[in-house]
C-alpha cells in the first residue's frame, strides 16, 4: 500500500473518530466532577446497538442515533449509581466496563459477519475539488465532520456559555456550587448522559464505517484510549483534538507498515498504539498535567442539607 | 419524601447482607434475561447454581473444576483487594497473569527436556517475578511521574497480550509442533508439570497457593503495621499522612504484591490445567478478579468465598452453554450484573433510608 501523505491523512481522520467522539464526551464528563471509567463498556455497546440499527433500518444515520441511545443508556446506569446511591466511582465504571463487554456479545450473537448498509460519503461541494487539500480534508462522511463541530461546540460550551460555566463550577468545587443552589446531582447525570451517547457514537463509528462489521470485543481498548486522551490534553478539547489525531496516526501508520510487509515484527506495530498511549500520559504526568483536573473529580457528592 | 442520611459508621449488617442480596438479585434479573432468550429460566438458575455441584451426572467433572477455577481467581483478588483498600487501583491483573505465564513457562521451556526437582519452584519464583515486574511499571511511574496507574495497568494488558502473541508464534513455539503456534505442553514435562496433588480433585499447588494468600492476607490485615497502614490509607488518606505512611512504598508493596500473586497464577495455569502458551491463554481471571475482590468485600475471607461462586458461574455457565445452548456471553453479562447490584445494595452500609418532610424548594 501507498504510504504518501495524501491517503494517510483521510484514514488518519478517520481512525481517530471513534477516539475522539468518545473523548469528547469522557471530557465533558470529567470536567462536571465525575470520573466514568467504563467508556470502553459503553463503546462496545453503542456499536452493537449503532449495528443493530443499522442493519434493521438500512439506515446509517439511524445507525448512529441507536449507538448514541445505546451508550446513553450505558451511562444512565453509569448515573443512577454513582449519583443515586453514591457508589464508588471507580469501581462503577469498571462495573460497566465488563458488563458492557458480556451484553455487547450477547446482543450481537445475530450479527457476526452481517455487513452494514454504506455510510455515504459527503464531499463538501467546491472544497472537495481542490487539488490535495480536497482529498485529504473535505471527502468525508458525516460524522467526521459532526466529530470536529463538536470539538468546537464543545470548547465554546465549556467556555463562553453560563451553563458551561455552571458545569465547570460543578466539576470544580461541588460543595460551593450547591451552595450557590445549583443542581450538582441533575446537572452530572446530563454530564453523563452525553459522555455515554458520545461514546456510544464513537462506537457505532467503529462497526458501521471503520471496520465495518461486528466483532465480539471489537473497541480493543479504544474508550480506554479515550480517557488516556483526556488527561493528555489537559482536559481542554482543542488540545484532545490534536491527541485523538496524533494516536489515529500512529494507528493507520502501524497498520499499512503491517500491510506493507516492513520488517518488523507485527505482534510490536500492533501494540504501539498502547507503548506510546503510556510513554504520553508519563510524559503529561511528569509535566505536571494532573494540576489541570478538576477539583471535585471522582468524589462523590451528597448534599446533607 | 424519602431521603438518604449517611450513617456515622458503615452498618456491619449491611456489609455482610449486600453481598447477599446481590447475588439474590443478580438471580432474579438473570432469570428474566435467559426468559427474554427463550430458555426455562428455573432451569438455567439450576443449571447454572446448582447442577455443578450437586448433578450425579456431571458433579464428579464440575466439582474439581470449581478450585481449578476458583484458585487463580482467588489468588489474583487476594493481592488486588490490598491495593484496592489503601486506593491504589490496579486494574491490569490480567497482562500481570499473562506475563507470569510467560516468565515461568520460559524457564521450563529453556531447560527442557532436563529433570529437575527444584524446576517446578524456580518457575513459581520467575512467574511471581514477571507478573511483579510487569505491576511495577505502573507502579514506579506513578511513584516518579503521579503517572495515573488505572490507565497504565490496563493499557498494559493490551501490551502483554501482544507479547503473548510473539511467544506463541515466535520465541516460545513448540520446535516439534509442525508450526502451528504454542508451546510444549508442559503437562507431559513431568518436572514442570503443576500436577493434581490428589487425583480428581482439583486441587493443585495453585489452589493450595491461594489458601495460603487468603490467610497471609487475614494475618497482614488484622495483626500486621502494614496491613494497618493500609487500611489507613484508603479511609483516612490525611490521618495516614500524618501517621508518617510512606504513600510511595505503600503503592510499591500493594502493585508488587498483586502482581506477583497474579503472576503465579497465571504460571500455575499455564504449568496445570491450560498446559502450554497459546494466543488464547489470557481468559480474563486478571478482570474476573475485580469482581470478585468486591463481591468479597476486599476481605480476605469474603474474597475466597466469592471466587468459589463465581468460579461456579464459570462452570454452571458452561454446562448452561452445553445443555440449554444458553450462549457463553450471557454468563459474561451475568457476572457484570453482580458488581452493579453488589454496587447498589452496598448504599445501604453507609447511608439509611429516612422519611423526612420535603424541603421547602
Amino acid at each position: 500500500m501507498d504510504i504518501s501523505l495524501i491517503n494517510l491523512v483521510p484514514l488518519l481522520m478517520a481512525a481517530s473518530t471513534p477516539i475522539l467522539l468518545a473523548g469528547l464526551g469522557e471530557l465533558v464528563v470529567e470536567k462536571s466532577g465525575v470520573l466514568n471509567l467504563g467508556v470502553e463498556g459503553m463503546m462496545i455497546v453503542g456499536a452493537i446497538t449503532g449495528f443493530m440499527a443499522a442493519v434493521a433500518t438500512g439506515s446509517p444515520t439511524l445507525g448512529f442515533l441507536g449507538g448514541a441511545l445505546g451508550g446513553a443508556a450505558m451511562a444512565l446506569i453509569f448515573g443512577l449509581l454513582t449519583q443515586g446511591l453514591m457508589s464508588n466511582q471507580v469501581a462503577t465504571g469498571l462495573a460497566l466496563t465488563l458488563f458492557g463487554l458480556g451484553l455487547s456479545a450477547l446482543l450481537g450473537q445475530g450479527f457476526v459477519g452481517l455487513k452494514p448498509p454504506a455510510t455515504p460519503k459527503l464531499p463538501v461541494p467546491g472544497l472537495s475539488e481542490l487539488p490535495v487539500i480536497g482529498p485529504m480534508l473535505f471527502r468525508h462522511d458525516l460524522m467526521v465532520y459532526l466529530s470536529l463541530a463538536a470539538v468546537a461546540a464543545v470548547w465554546a460550551f465549556l467556555r463562553y456559555s453560563r451553563p458551561g460555566l455552571i458545569l465547570r463550577a460543578v466539576g470544580e468545587n461541588h460543595a460551593a456550587a450547591h451552595a450557590l443552589g445549583y443542581k450538582v446531582t441533575r446537572i452530572r447525570i446530563y454530564a453523563i448522559l452525553f459522555g455515554g451517547a458520545m461514546a456510544g457514537l464513537g462506537g457505532a463509528y467503529l462497526s458501521l464505517v471503520r471496520v465495518p462489521q461486528w466483532t465480539e470485543g471489537m473497541t480493543a481498548g479504544a474508550g480506554w484510549i479515550a480517557l488516556a486522551l483526556v488527561v493528555f490534553a489537559a482536559w481542554r478539547p482543542v488540545p484532545l483534538l490534536v491527541g485523538a489525531y496524533l494516536f489515529g496516526g500512529i494507528t493507520v501508520l502501524q497498520l499499512n507498515m503491517q500491510a506493507a510487509g516492513v520488517n518488523v515484527p507485527v505482534e510490536l506495530l500492533s501494540m504501539s498504539p498502547y507503548v506510546v498511549t503510556i510513554l504520553v500520559l508519563v510524559a503529561m504526568s511528569a509535566a505536571g498535567a494532573a494540576a489541570g483536573a478538576p477539583g471535585s473529580l471522582g468524589r462523590a457528592f451528597h448534599a446533607s442539607r | 419524601m424519602i431521603r438518604l442520611e449517611r450513617r456515622p459508621a458503615p452498618s456491619k449488617n449491611w456489609t455482610y447482607l449486600a453481598p447477599l442480596l446481590a447475588v439474590a438479585t443478580t438471580m432474579a434479573v438473570g432469570a428474566i434475561m435467559f426468559a427474554l432468550l427463550g430458555k426455562d429460566p428455573f432451569l438455567a438458575i439450576k443449571t447454572i447454581f446448582w447442577d455443578p455441584i450437586f448433578s450425579p451426572q456431571f458433579g464428579s467433572y464440575s466439582r474439581p473444576q470449581l478450585l481449578v477455577k476458583a484458585g487463580p481467581l482467588i489468588l489474583i483478588a487476594i493481592g488486588l483487594s490490598l491495593g484496592f483498600r489503601a486506593g491504589i487501583w490496579n486494574i491490569g491483573a490480567e497482562g500481570q497473569y499473562i506475563m507470569g505465564a510467560l516468565a515461568g513457562a520460559a524457564v521450563a521451556l529453556a531447560v527442557y527436556p532436563m529433570e529437575l526437582p527444584v524446576l517446578l519452584p524456580l518457575m513459581v519464583i520467575a512467574g511471581a517475578l514477571g507478573g511483579w515486574a510487569w505491576a511495577m511499571i505502573p507502579g514506579f511511574l506513578r511513584t516518579m511521574f503521579n503517572t495515573n496507574e488505572i490507565l497504565v495497568s490496563l493499557l498494559l494488558v493490551y501490551v502483554a497480550e501482544q507479547i503473548l502473541a510473539a511467544a506463541s508464534v515466535g520465541f516460545l513455539r513448540n520446535p516439534e509442533g509442525g508450526g502451528f503456534p504454542g508451546s510444549r505442553n508442559l503437562q507431559s514435562y513431568p518436572s514442570a508439570h503443576n500436577a493434581e496433588i490428589i487425583a480428581n480433585s482439583g486441587i493443585h499447588w495453585g489452589v493450595v497457593a491461594a489458601l495460603i494468600s487468603v490467610i497471609a492476607a487475614y494475618v497482614l490485615l488484622q495483626r500486621h503495621i502494614l496491613g494497618f497502614h493500609i487500611k489507613l490509607a484508603g479511609e483516612a488518606p490525611r490521618a495516614a499522612k500524618l501517621a508518617g505512611v510512606n504513600p510511595a512504598r505503600l503503592i510499591l508493596f500493594c502493585m508488587g504484591v498483586s502482581g506477583a500473586l497474579a503472576g503465579m497464577a497465571g504460571l500455575f495455569e499455564v504449568a496445570g490445567p491450560a498446559g502450554k502458551v497459546s494466543i488464547d491463554f489470557g481468559a480474563g481471571y486478571g478482570f474476573t478478579a475485580i469482581i470478585v475482590a468486591f463481591l468479597g468485600r476486599l476481605h480476605p475471607v469474603g474474597i475466597l468465598l466469592a471466587g468459589l461462586l463465581m468460579a461456579l458461574t464459570y462452570i454452571g455457565g458452561e454446562l448452561a452453554q452445553l445443555m440449554l445452548s444458553l450462549p457463553a456471553a450471557a454468563i459474561q453479562a451475568f457476572q457484570g450484573m453482580l458488581l452493579f447490584f453488589l454496587l447498589a445494595f452496598d448504599v445501604f452500609s453507609h447511608y439509611r433510608l429516612r422519611l423526612a418532610p420535603g424541603r421547602a424548594a
